[in-house]
């Protein structure tokens, strides 16, 4: 195959760069979904991220947009600040399980309780990716990590944390999905949660959130392959798919 | 019609387009990128078994499949491949 | 100015407030702890009022980050605590150093360590000063002294945070938070909110994007980045105030900042009546401290005398900036304990007499 000009344009808020994820790592396609929909959306111009700590703590490298780099977990935080400051711009935050699951658990919750207009696209793995693979709040039961090199184990370390559906029964929720990125048809029910997590914010209706279920295949020590029939085999029987929460449906669940 | 294209120095071997693609011809090359991954291909035989419906590309985590320029066709227009 | 500047009597949490609102801080971000609370309080009746933001956190590491986000953004914001939060905000003064964001950050210290009590204390200078979070950085820190100074310091301290792209503290204490004074109010000249100052966040429109970060991954970058910012600190030198009080003709010259100050001035000031030949230097800027001014006077083969309400900190600036020629004596009155004048003078005698 040659190597022809793309007629099948990327969006142009992505950067048409290398990036530095693992082979497998499905954040490169998190940030395409996050980027089609600012583009489709009109949003980009005034759209502004706040950057968390992870993988994808570089995400201003391939988002061409207004960014603010937030500590450990308080994204959701900076996020408040940013939107309260700038009401008029489009304001979301991108974040993996440690950084919002654990040490930002605080403030994600009082961010959606509060109902400020922002968008959340959380990224979980069941892993610290970047420090090596230690132990998430959404480690399964029985996963091996860094940090419990035998098997995540209820007695000790308590079960994996369900953020979707405790970010949904929250009262400034507007909308709480859970998408994952394995199968084609996952991946664009997952563009479309995205899609409708933006809207929410644009439409002043309170928080958007969306949970998406993605690999890393080099902490679990698999193949991408391999890592990928993870989601539908262990991750989905535990963190079902779904939308929990909806204010502008009527069969709203949550 | 669109023919998918691969450009060799985003991919990363992952494979992830290989599970999705309907036809079951996108294959491991025998060729190593700049980065030293083995890339992955479609044989010039198989072309045409391409239905250009974009699994592939949708997949793919590092942007490395795009179609390519649109190839003359006989009869009717093809959907875009991203409402496929 | 135009005709005499309005007078009115108010807390120095209240005059914080006031000063904050005069010099166009659109959104605050608080939290409640004694004895700050009537900052929170205050605010949340005048800022929606004014169609500016206030918000009360989840916390004061939360407070802490939505100002990171305001500050981000350009526009004028203010947090405030009291110790034992501003501890927790000290991860929020780090990156926003680190990213050169503009900020106001109020400490109505109390008495510490740990939980401590409510009262007055300067346990805070070390933290204060020297870089309460972690990492290479200084932020500029004003003391004042009285209602009135609180008053103006909190103006100034947005100006300095704006023209040098620096997290700027404003240490109080219990003393300056809760007591009463008149001040003289004024209108202040503010920037308007929505500025482009040519690198905050507002989405990037038709320019190319702008990041804000601390990080420095890139070989030597954190370095440069480091470089820059040492560079930065040495230029707010040029902004180093203080009051200096009879030093002139002083043998000793007391050395005290913020409410410890003020009270010694009134002890140097019954000294003199005495007879004896005592002065003042109070430190209003604690970063940059005054070192240059403190080093001519040892010149002059003066004794120095530090005292604070704590065990010991601004004694070690003090040091540093006499010791060519003078040691620096000290006397720590115990947080705890409310100081009166009365207290300072047999210290302030005894150095005297010793040291002849």
């Amino acid at each position: 195959m040659t190597q022809n000009k793309a007629v099948y344009s990327l969006p142009s808020v992505l950067a048409d760069v290398p990036m530095h994820y693992c082979p497998g790592c499905q954040h490169g396609l998190a940030h395409r979904l996050v980027a089609e929909c600012l583009e489709e959306l009109g949003v980009a111009e005034k759209a502004i991220c706040i950057g968390s700590i992870g993988c994808s703590v570089f995400i201003y490298n391939y988002l061409l947009v207004d960014t603010v780099e937030a500590p450990h977990g308080r994204a959701p935080a900076v996020a408040t600040g940013v939107k309260r400051a700038r009401p008029d711009n489009v304001v979301f935050t991108y974040q993996g399980d440690g950084d919002l699951a654990s040490i930002g658990l605080a403030e994600i919750l009082h961010c959606a309780n509060r109902g400020e207009r922002v968008t959340i696209v959380f990224v979980n793995n069941t892993v610290y990716g970047m420090t090596g693979g230690q132990m998430a709040p959404t480690t399964l039961l029985g996963q091996r990590t860094t940090t419990c090199p035998e098997g995540r184990c209820k007695e000790h370390e308590g079960q994996a944390i369900k953020m979707c559906e405790i970010v949904a029964g929250l009262g400034g929720t507007a909308y709480a999905a859970r998408v994952a990125l394995d199968t084609v048809k996952n991946v664009k029910q997952a563009k479309k949660a995205v899609h409708k997590a933006f809207e929410v914010q644009l439409e002043k209706k309170g928080l958007g959130f969306v949970e998406i279920l993605s690999t890393c295949p080099t902490n679990w020590k698999m193949t991408p392959v391999q890592a990928n029939k993870r989601i539908s085999e262990e991750m989905i029987p535990y963190f079902p798919l779904g939308v929990f929460k909806d204010v502008t449906s009527a069969e709203d669940k949550g | 019609m669109r023919a998918i294209a691969f450009r060799e120095d985003r991919c990363k071997g992952c494979l992830l387009c290989m599970t999705v693609c309907p036809k079951q011809i996108i294959i491991v090359s025998n060729r190593f990128n700049k980065a030293g991954y083995k890339v992955v291909e479609v044989l010039e035989k198989n072309v045409d078994k391409c239905t250009s419906c974009a699994a592939c590309a949708l997949v793919c985590p590092d942007n490395a499949i795009i179609l390519g320029p649109r190839k003359r066709r006989k009869k009717g227009e093809v959907a875009d491949a991203r409402e496929a | 100015m135009p005709g005499k500047p309005k007078r009115i009597l108010v807390k120095g949490n209240e005059a914080i407030c006031r000063g904050a609102v005069a010099a166009g801080c659109q959104c605050y971000f608080g939290y409640p702890i004694t004895p700050q609370n009537d900052i929170p309080e205050y605010l949340s009746k005048v800022m929606p009022k004014l169609g500016r933001v206030f918000v009360q956190a989840e916390s004061e590491i939360a407070a802490a980050n939505m100002l990171l986000g305001a500050a981000a953004c350009g526009v004028r914001a203010m947090t405030s605590s009291s110790s034992p939060g501003i501890s927790l905000k000290q991860e929020a003064i780090s990156y926003m150093a680190g990213s050169q964001l503009p900020a106001v950050i109020v400490n109505m210290s109390r008495g510490g360590p740990g939980l401590g009590d409510i009262g007055p204390s300067q346990g805070d200078y070390y933290q204060a000063v020297k870089g309460g979070g972690h990492g290479d950085y200084r932020q500029l820190v004003l003391a004042p002294g009285t209602v009135q100074e609180a008053y103006d310091l909190v103006i100034k301290a947005f100006d300095l945070a704006f023209a040098y792209r620096n997290p700027v503290m404003v240490l109080g204490d219990a003393i300056i938070a809760q007591m009463m004074e008149p001040v003289a109010v004024r209108e202040v000249e503010a920037p308007p909110a929505s500025e482009d100052l040519g690198w905050n966040l507002m989405g990037k429109g038709s320019r190319p994007p702008r990041v804000l970060k601390s990080l420095y991954l890139e070989d030597s970058a954190l370095a440069g980045h480091n470089a820059l910012l040492r560079e930065k600190y040495a230029s707010m030198e040029k902004e180093v105030l203080y009051e200096s009080f009879m030093v002139n003709d002083a043998e000793l010259i007391v050395v005290a900042f913020g409410s410890i100050g003020r009270i010694a001035k009134s002890t140097v000031r019954g000294l003199r009546e005495k007879g004896h030949k005592v002065g003042l230097l109070r430190p209003i800027t604690l970063f940059p401290f005054p070192s240059a001014v403190l080093g001519a006077l040892a010149e002059q083969r003066k004794l120095f005398l530090t005292i604070e309400h704590n065990l010991g900190q601004m004694v070690d600036d003090v040091r540093l900036a006499v010791r060519k020629h003078a040691d620096s004596f000290f006397y720590g009155h115990l947080p705890g304990n409310l100081p009166t004048p009365d207290d300072f003078e047999q210290p302030i005698l005894q150095v005297m007499g010793v040291a002849r």
